[in-house]
């Protein structure tokens, strides 16, 4: 930089010439635009704004001007330089967006790449049929009680007034377990694979006080060999409620609501009188066929094979509680009634879900049970 | 039961427009258990005729015998001309009457007939066999010969009752009224509101002392037996084609004239009836129970050792029948010879129990067992001996013995008081007394009294014993789908327990981590035990074995649930599924080696805390598990990069898994146990009150199991006893504080002999750094040269942190140099230099 020279005359500092000044911002805005891309405008940037570049220089030249000159120029080239910097930021910023939108284009992947490194887990759809059907009524207060696989003779038949030669009690296919004399010893144990969920009815009983009201999902097992309706260790859940004035009507509504639970609002059921022992009177429950809603009958056009066109499906037994399990279970039958119900749930998730074979429900193939996912 | 619709009419004028699908709705209703209704000869359509054989010409050259026939038919032909038709059944005689089909009818089945060509021959329509016609076929090939008295051309559809539509109805076990068309028309009368002409109103003549003799011995057992004679059967006699019909409809095969007719009156008033040749009866008929070792030769000719409970049937020889049940060989009808000519009836009512014993020890369910174990009606019997007896003399041309016997236990009527709105209470609804009384009624029963009543129950009722039956006949008349719908209130619940919300979270847990469930059958054998190289005194083979097992080579119960799941592994594989993690949760049974035998309890009162405890130790343990088993890849190769092979840690993982489920920490150790690999085995503990359980143990599975079991290379398994981690949860988790410090993190790696656990530095560690450490992780393992022989080098990234202030470097730097001084103590770990 040289000295303040006060004798210096201001026009013949070229540098400072309005012309001169247009210039130079007009070089910088027209290298600015120039620059195709960030590495462009840096260097651009150093030409025109840097300390050696053309506007700086003239800068620097205002220093030496006269007094009354100097406002002027500086004015001049203040101007000059803003605009200059005003272009570069804007250049700056188009040239960023450019490069990020490229970038991006760049990092582009193909989303539609499968990704089972490590594939799904499912729970059975028994264990979540069980499950849904259960909380239908442990939101309704009722509880989940369970018992025992390998339970008493007393327990399975004698407290639900199976009578030792009842012919009901031939009806069911039991396994019987050993005792102690072994292979030989028919029924000498005591104890067998429960035939049904019922006995956890008994034991709910003895283990509370009324009002009871419980569901009892689980294991059950028969000696019927697998086929592709039958297989000897299957699934059932059993309702029962013991409290004060129930009736008939009550274990209707609450059929009713189960069913709706499960299918929809526009279901019900139907009872039909049959004969259990642990329940008197008693019925046979078959709920609204939730697939044609009873259109299917007699009506050839819209055949229904979920029921086969009889328009109901069949559930399972119920009826009241007899008041001779009552008595064995220590409830008072002048003071209580109750009512309960059971069904298989493999029959349930066959209608449901469509299920042919009940191999298929067994088997434990991952085919089957993975579509099932967490719940049902 | 199978019920007639034509047959049931003769007691119920059933409006003439009400189908078999119609009857059954109702009856459905009302309880009867109609499960299909058969139409009979729905498609049949004539000239069906009566035809009378001409002339038989025997055609030769053929592979069986062919008979070219001539057959009058009246005027059913149109002509009057005789019939020319080839038949290949040989059972018939010229003169005899057949049944004729002509062409243009149509068979069952939906076979037209037309004149066709065979054998040589052209054959204008059939001669008819039962089978071609829907009546069942009688298994003699045969075609069916008419009686002689039948003309020529009538129309045989409407002589053989050919249309007719059938109601079968499974009997429940409280409903043995209903096991004869007299119940069921009771039913239907009562449905249809119509009245009921009842067969067994019959005239009866009272017992006198010429009857045959009879000796019961065991009223007990026999309540009553009544005896009648009829003399002079014709041996000629068949039986008519109505009666035959009705038999075969009602699903029974016609044997001979005295045979049907007991049948029929069984099948028509319920009451099981037996027929003595009485030429082959010796003396007295006795009824007492058998001595032990007698034995018997049954109808069915199977010669049975009979037990000290069976009732039995005697003459002077000794056993003629198992009462009840079935007629000895040496007292039959003889329905071949056509020699009997004389016949004692015994109408008699048994025991249900005794009889429902007999029938189930020798494993001989009859017609005449399944009627008297669901009960007979007792005030039925003369009746039934009496139609016996009038249509022996109708069809056999016999005369009735004036002798009557009866031998009668005195037993008054059961009668049950109720109030008289208990059925109202029972159902919900109000019925009111006057509807009770008359449902009450319409069943048979009397009834006295106003607000509390006094019935008396029939005696074809016998399952009518406690006030909620009666409650059950009011309602089911009044209809089940008449009952409103209403919802009790249950008093709040408490939700699932701790147990059952367990249960579920490890199922979506493994679920969660990639496992599939599978539900197997809990039958194992010794075999799989044997597989698994059990020690001869493993627990694990001591099982509950059962009585009756599906297949002889699992008949015990799982002790384990390994061989099931890994069943489910092998068959998967098998199937070509290969990466493979499956789950079960379910009971094992452990005998305790203290069950005896468990008792039957009474039931008329509440057991006592002491007899429920009684019973409940003769069962075994039944605790509750999961377990997980494991082959192929547990990650999948794929565009991401290399796929992992499933391995022991995915199985000690999945414990892990389990037991964070429980909020509880599994403790780590290796151990050896069979069915795993011995290298490559964890026992797996748990604090349980305070003391370390063992709860499980998970790993790779030992090479020889893999082997014997036939399972993919490198399987793995794990299974834990989720109810020993339930008791280990430690309630509700204490909220860990959050220091806002910045954390100061440590990198040391230590070289141990390759046989420390890990577990043993990583506690001397955690032990050593004391409370400043928030965190410790192994994040490097390995074994080199330089480290020397049998050494390993484990590196462990610590974190620092205050909950007050600032760590210096010093002070963290002091806590880890404490954390690997303790580590060298205990397990000889240097620090790597």
């Amino acid at each position: 930089m040289s000295a303040p020279n006060k004798s210096y005359d201001p026009v013949e500092v070229e540098a400072l010439k309005p012309e001169e000044i247009e210039r130079m911002r007009d070089e910088a805005l027209a290298a600015f635009a120039a620059a195709g891309d960030l590495d462009a405008l840096q260097e651009a940037k150093v030409a025109h704004t840097g300390g050696t570049s053309p506007l700086a220089l003239a800068n620097r030249e205002i220093g030496a001007l006269p007094p009354h000159a100097k406002a002027d120029a500086g004015k001049r080239v203040g101007q000059a330089r803003g605009a200059v910097n005003k272009a570069l930021a804007a250049r700056q910023t188009e040239l960023e967006a450019e490069r990020d939108a490229r970038v991006l284009v760049e990092e582009a992947v193909d989303v539609t790449l499968p990704y089972d490194r490590v594939p799904a887990g499912a729970r059975h759809p028994l264990t979540t049929m069980m499950e849904r059907v259960s909380d239908v009524f442990v939101s309704m207060g009722y509880e989940i009680a369970e018992g025992p696989e390998v339970e008493a003779e007393w327990f399975n038949f004698d407290a639900l007034n199976f009578t030792p030669d009842h012919p009901a009690r031939q009806m069911q296919d039991t396994f019987f377990v050993q005792g102690a004399k072994g292979a030989d010893s028919d029924g000498e144990s005591g104890v067998v694979l429960r035939t049904h969920t019922s006995p956890v009815q008994a034991r709910a009983l003895l283990d509370r006080e009324p009002p009871v009201y419980v569901v009892c999902p689980g294991r059950v097992y028969r000696t019927d060999e697998l086929d592709a309706t039958h297989t000897p260790v299957f699934h059932q859940i059993e309702l029962l409620a013991v409290d004060e004035g129930l009736t008939m009507a009550d274990l209707k509504g609450t059929l009713d609501h189960m069913v709706q639970s499960l299918f929809g609002a526009d279901m019900k059921t139907r009872l039909r009188p049959n004969y259990f022992p642990f329940t008197e009177p008693s019925a046979e429950m078959d709920m609204l066929c939730y697939v044609c809603k009873g259109e299917s009958v007699g009506n050839p056009d819209r055949s229904c094979r979920t029921c086969s066109s009889e328009g109901w499906i069949e559930l399972g037994g119920c009826g009241m509680v007899n008041p001779r399990v009552l008595i064995a279970c220590g409830v008072d039958p002048e003071k209580y009634s109750g009512f309960a119900f059971g069904f298989g749930i493999e029959r349930m998730l066959m209608f449901r879900h469509n299920v042919e074979d009940m191999r298929d429900m067994v088997e434990g193939d991952v085919r089957f049970t993975r579509p099932f996912g967490m719940e049902i | 039961m199978r019920v007639p619709l034509s047959w049931l009419r003769e007691y119920v004028d059933l409006p003439a427009t009400e189908t078999g699908r119609d009857v059954q709705a109702k009856l459905i209703s009302a309880g009867l258990e109609v499960e299909t209704v058969e139409q009979l000869g729905a498609d049949l359509k004539g000239p069906l005729v009566v035809g009378k054989v001409l002339t038989i010409e025997e055609l030769e050259g053929f592979k069986k015998p062919i008979r070219f026939c001539t057959v009058d038919v009246g005027q059913a032909n149109g002509t009057g001309e005789p019939q020319e038709i080839v038949c290949g059944a040989r059972n018939f005689v010229v003169g005899d009457k057949v049944v004729v089909v002509l062409p243009g009818a149509v068979l069952p089945g939906n076979f037209a007939i037309a004149a066709r060509k065979t054998y040589g021959k052209t054959s204008h329509g059939m001669i008819c066999s039962g089978g071609e016609l829907g009546m069942g076929d009688d298994g003699s090939g045969g075609i069916i010969v008419l009686p002689p008295e039948h003309e020529v051309g009538t129309d045989a559809i409407e002589l053989l009752e050919l249309v007719d539509e059938v109601l079968d109805i499974a009997v429940t076990p409280d409903r043995g009224y209903a096991l004869s068309m007299r119940g069921v028309a009771r039913e239907a009368a009562i449905a249809y509101g119509l009245p009921l002409r009842d067969p067994a109103l019959l005239d009866v003549p009272g017992p006198n002392a010429f009857g045959y003799p009879v000796q019961v011995s065991d009223p007990r057992g026999c309540d009553r037996f009544t005896a009648r004679t009829v003399t002079g059967l014709s041996p000629e006699a068949h039986s008519p084609i109505w009666l035959q019909r009705r038999l075969q409809k009602a699903g029974m095969r016609p044997i001979s004239l005295a045979v049907d007719i007991t049948n029929y009156v069984m099948l028509e008033l319920g009451q099981p009836l037996h027929a003595y040749d009485r030429s082959r009866v010796q003396g007295t008929i006795g009824v007492r129970r058998a001595e032990p070792g007698e034995k018997l030769t049954t109808l069915d000719g199977v010669v049975r050792t009979l037990d000290a409970e069976d009732l039995l049937i005697t003459d002077d020889r000794g056993p003629i029948g198992l009462a009840g049940v079935m007629g000895g060989a040496n007292t039959e009808i003889d329905d071949t010879e056509g020699t009997t000519t004389e016949v004692v009836i015994e109408a008699a009512h048994f025991d249900p129990i005794s009889i429902a014993r007999t029938a189930r020890r020798h494993k001989l369910a009859s017609e005449a067992s399944k009627r008297f174990e669901r009960g007979v009606d007792p005030e039925a019997a003369s009746a039934a001996a009496q139609r016996t007896v009038d249509l022996l003399v109708l069809l056999a041309g016999g005369s009735a013995d004036a002798g009557v016997t009866e031998v009668i236990a005195p037993s008054a009527p059961r009668t049950i008081t109720i109030p008289a709105n208990h059925p109202d209470k029972v159902a919900g609804v109000d019925y009111g007394r006057e509807t009770v009384v008359r449902r009450l009624q319409q069943v048979g029963c009397d009834v006295y009294g106003q607000d509390e009543l006094i019935v008396t129950v029939p005696s074809w009722r016998p399952d009518l014993t406690d006030p909620n039956d009666l409650a059950e006949e009011v309602i089911r008349l009044e209809g089940y789908e008449n009952l409103p719908s209403t919802l009790p209130k249950p008093p709040a619940g408490l939700g699932l327990t701790d147990r059952q919300r367990l249960h579920r979270r490890v199922g979506r847990a493994l679920a969660g981590a990639g496992y599939v469930e599978a539900l197997n059958y809990p039958f194992i054998g010794t075999e799989v035990l044997d597989q698994f190289g059990l020690e001869a005194d493993d627990p694990r083979r001591t099982t509950v074995k059962l009585v009756n097992p599906l297949s002889d080579e699992e008949p015990a119960m799982r002790t384990t649930l390994l061989p099931g799941l890994l069943g489910a592994l092998r068959r998967n594989d098998g199937r070509g599924s290969h990466d493979l993690a499956l789950f079960e949760t379910g009971l094992v049974f452990r005998p305790t080696g203290e069950e005896h035998t468990a008792e039957r309890l009474p039931v008329d009162r509440r057991p006592t805390d002491e007899e429920i405890a009684g019973i409940n130790a003769a069962l075994p343990r039944q605790p509750r598990r999961a377990a997980v088993v494991l082959a192929g890849a547990r990650e999948q190769a794929g565009w991401w990069g290399k796929g992992r092979p499933a391995d022991w840690a995915d199985a000690v993982e999945a414990a892990r898994t389990v037991a964070r489920e429980a909020g509880v920490e599994l403790t780590v150790r290796s151990d050896q146990h069979a069915p795993w690999h011995p290298g490559r085995c964890a026992a797996l503990y748990v604090t349980v009150h305070g003391e370390e359980t063992l709860v499980g143990h998970a790993g790779e599975l030992h090479p020889r199991v893999i082997k014997a079991l036939h399972l993919p290379e490198r399987s793995c398994a794990m299974e834990v006893e989720l109810d020993l981690l339930e008791q280990a949860g430690t309630g509700a988790l204490q909220a860990p504080r959050i220091s806002a410090f910045p954390v100061a993190t440590q990198d040391v790696a230590l070289v141990v002999s390759r046989d420390v656990p890990a577990t043993d530095v990583e506690a001397a560690l955690r032990e050593g750094a004391g409370k400043l450490l928030e965190s410790i992780r192994l994040f490097d393992v390995y074994e080199s040269e330089q480290l020397g022989e049998g050494m390993k080098s484990l590196a462990y990234a610590l974190r620092f942190r205050a909950d007050d202030r600032t760590l210096t470097v010093d002070q963290a730097s002091r806590a880890r140099d404490a954390a690997v001084a303790l580590a060298g103590e205990r397990t000889g770990a240097v620090l790597r230099g």
